[in-house]
């Protein structure tokens, strides 16, 4: 392929000399990333981004997506590679301002392809109010990768005030989730061409920092956030309660699955508990506080079918534990190394 | 959801439950739920919990994974070794070690050829694609996988396909049931939950003996807690009256002939080895399919020249205790200490569907371990 011509972007593909640093790597960044995420800071092409800072602390998080299919009913590689940051720039309760982002290619990926991931990112961004304004590609030889993966590191602040951490869950405290949960995970299984589904559902993916936004205006104190994306609501659940050296009790029945997430899990014997969420939050919080933020949730959009699912107890052990309806109860542990395909 | 919600109904379970309580006279019953999957069912729906004292519940061998010999595995991995071969297996079978410690996991990351598929016929399109590659398909299961197996071998053979064959170490109900009978005093039971899967294809009749010959109630149950309680409450009407019949208590999927169409394909794709030996069963006659005559040319084992290999279980694990229903997993010496599922020493603990995997997963409060 000639190295003055343009990319041909409906009929061309990734080729190894545009990660080689030449001429064709030059072409692929002034014609379809720039003008994709198009800012002051990338535009000026330094090594790194130099940007403007409000007062605060800093929050830095960094995420890789290596999601397979890339593209699944309600998203694709490129705005969950977004979304996955933002959320955990925003779990700290900061406002997310900037990212990085690292692409690396396969050789022989459509460049029609990677210009939808690329402007699923730039969309993704717009909503998210935050700039890419820095960036690398890299191109490996076909099998070397799975079409594209994405990293992204986001820089946020978060100010003096707020004081969210793992380990911070009280006995007593309530535990909220923002919505239905396991839709990422099991829309992204449902897909697999393997299986032969076919459902209407939909990736929850969707940036969650204006959410965390109208929580904190709650006044309400928020002792943890976290979003269950890689094993769902159960490992993040049993991360906190190590971390706050505390157990959970889970009320299975509060507990919002969808139908067809519950159809999915069923038939390939999966726990909704443990199914990724790209757009859900947990949070906990004071007893005393919790229907003044679980009214300020449901008052934004992206918190509609907030509900609280379980409390926090003293236990030695440090366990979940989820109470059926008709009482017993089960302890809900952490995952075992089991094959979960690449979901986010 | 249709089909699901009624069967989770709290009201019809906390009634159920009630009518289970009343029924108890003053004595213990030991019921054992023969599935893997029943055993997994009592668990995730806190029903072992839930269930009167005087229920005790013992777990049973039908767990496919936790049946297979240690050395049938080792025989699939010397397949994607030695002869170059696609091997394609359901996916539980991936983390299993075998007797040497491997596992078809490990022989992947070393190179070979390893796949995961949800139906044996996604193996033969597989074949059909390669063309020059030689396809296996690595068969387990009691009655339930066996149909599809045999559909496979049956497309393959119409295909006239050269490159796919199976490698065959599907199961029987009834001979495992009899062997678990047949120890009496040792497991005590008073009752069985029959499979509802395996019986929907070979039909409730099929257990007609464990009831005769051993005066065993048995009630076929489907895998929702209303079904797993409604044949519990049909288990002691049976045991205080002192009888002993099959009941049909998962009529939505089952009738007492079963898959009379599943079963007539496998009778003509697969014959009855004379015996197998059974991790934790031991040898069992007439309890296993092989692939039949007529369709040699599917076979693995005769294509590779494959040979028997044999592996002794770890001498400090109990699973033969486990899978017979005389020892409860946290009674045994290694549970959650040496065999972890992380770390797992015996079959039961490897597999979701095993009963210490399913004990350790919802009941095991681990020790505090750290500072």
């Amino acid at each position: 392929m000639g190295v003055g011509l343009a990319l041909d972007l409906r009929h061309g593909c990734v080729d190894i000399n545009m990660g080689a640093g030449g001429l064709a790597s030059e072409r692929l960044l002034q014609e379809l990333f720039l003008p994709a995420f198009d800012n002051v800071a990338l535009q000026s092409l330094g090594d790194g981004a130099v940007v403007p800072m409000p007062p605060g602390r800093l929050v830095v998080a960094t995420d890789a997506h290596v999601v397979s299919p890339i593209f699944f009913p309600g998203g694709d590689i490129g705005g969950l590679s977004v979304h996955g940051t933002v959320n955990d720039v925003a779990m700290m309760g900061a406002r997310p301002l900037y990212l990085s982002a690292s692409f690396i290619l396969e050789e022989g990926f459509p460049l029609a392809d990677l210009k939808r991931v690329v402007d699923s990112m730039a969309a993704a961004c717009h909503e998210a109010g935050v700039s890419i304004v820095t960036g690398d590609t890299k191109v490996v030889e076909k099998g070397g990768a799975d079409g594209v993966f994405i990293t992204t590191t986001g820089v946020g602040m978060v100010e003096e005030s707020v004081g969210i951490a793992p380990d911070r869950a009280r006995p007593g405290d309530r535990v909220i989730v923002s919505g239905p949960i396991g839709e990422h995970g099991a829309a992204v299984l449902a897909q697999r061409r393997e299986l032969g589904l076919e459902t209407a559902l939909t990736s929850d993916t969707q940036p969650l920092h204006g959410l965390v936004a109208a929580m904190l205006e709650s006044g309400v104190e928020l002792r943890c956030l976290r979003d269950p994306t890689r094993g769902g609501v159960a490992s993040a659940l049993n991360e906190l309660a190590r971390a706050s050296g505390v157990g959970i009790a889970l009320d299975e029945e509060s507990i919002p699955v969808g139908g067809e997430v519950r159809g999915v899990c069923e038939l390939l014997g999966l726990d909704p508990l443990y199914v990724a969420c790209e757009g859900r939050l947990l949070a906990i919080c004071p007893a005393d506080g919790v229907e003044r933020l679980l009214q300020n949730m449901r008052a934004h959009p992206k918190g509609e079918g907030a509900a609280i699912i379980g409390e926090v107890v003293e236990d030695r052990d440090r366990l979940l534990v989820l109470h059926a309806p008709w009482g017993g109860s089960r302890i809900v542990p952490m995952l075992t190394g089991e094959p979960l395909p690449r979901i986010c | 959801m249709k089909w699901m919600d009624e069967f989770r109904d709290r009201d019809l379970v906390v009634s159920l439950l009630g009518r289970i309580d009343t029924a108890c006279m003053d004595r213990r019953y030991r019921l054992m739920e023969f599935c893997g999957g029943h055993t997994h069912a009592l668990y995730r729906y806190s029903l072992i919990e839930a269930l009167p004292e005087a229920v005790e519940m013992v777990h049973g061998p039908g767990c496919p994974v936790c049946v297979l010999p240690a050395g049938r595995i080792d025989m699939a991995i010397d397949l994607v070794r030695h002869r170059d071969v696609v091997l394609c297996t359901y996916g539980d079978m991936l983390r299993v070690p075998g007797g040497r410690g491997e596992s078809l996991f490990s022989a992947r990351a070393s190179g070979g050829e390893v796949r995961m598929v949800y139906s044996p016929l996604d193996a033969v399109d597989m074949a059909e694609r390669m063309p020059d590659r030689q396809v296996v398909f690595f068969a387990v299961g009691f009655e339930t996988t066996a149909p599809a197996t045999a559909l496979a071998l049956d497309r393959a053979r119409a295909l006239g396909l050269r490159n796919f064959t199976v490698f065959c170490n599907h199961v029987l109900t009834v001979p495992a049931m009899r062997a678990i009978a047949d120890d009496g005093e040792e497991a005590a039971i008073d009752g069985i939950i029959g499979p509802g899967h395996v019986t929907a294809v070979i039909g409730s009749e099929a257990f007609a003996p464990i009831a005769t010959d051993y005066r065993l109630p048995v009630a076929i149950a489907g895998f929702e807690p209303t079904d797993l309680l409604a044949a519990i409450l049909v288990l002691l009407h049976q045991i205080n009256a002192g009888e002993a019949r099959i009941e049909n208590a998962y009529a939505r999927a089952v009738t007492a002939k079963g898959n009379e169409q599943a079963a007539a394909l496998m009778n003509k794709v697969f014959a009855l080895r004379q015996c197998f030996a059974w991790r934790g069963l031991g040898e069992l006659e007439a309890s296993a399919f092989k692939v039949a005559d007529e369709y040699a040319g599917f076979d693995a084992e005769q294509r590779f020249g494959m040979d028997d290999l044999e592996h002794a279980d770890h001498r400090a694990c109990r699973c033969a205790e486990v899978l017979r229903g005389q020892m409860q997993p946290r009674d045994c010496p290694v549970f959650a200490t040496a065999c972890t599922p992380e770390h797992p020493l015996g079959a039961c603990m490897v597999s979701s569907e095993g009963a210490c995997a399913a004990a350790f997963r919802y009941e095991h409060r681990p020790a505090e371990v750290e500072a």
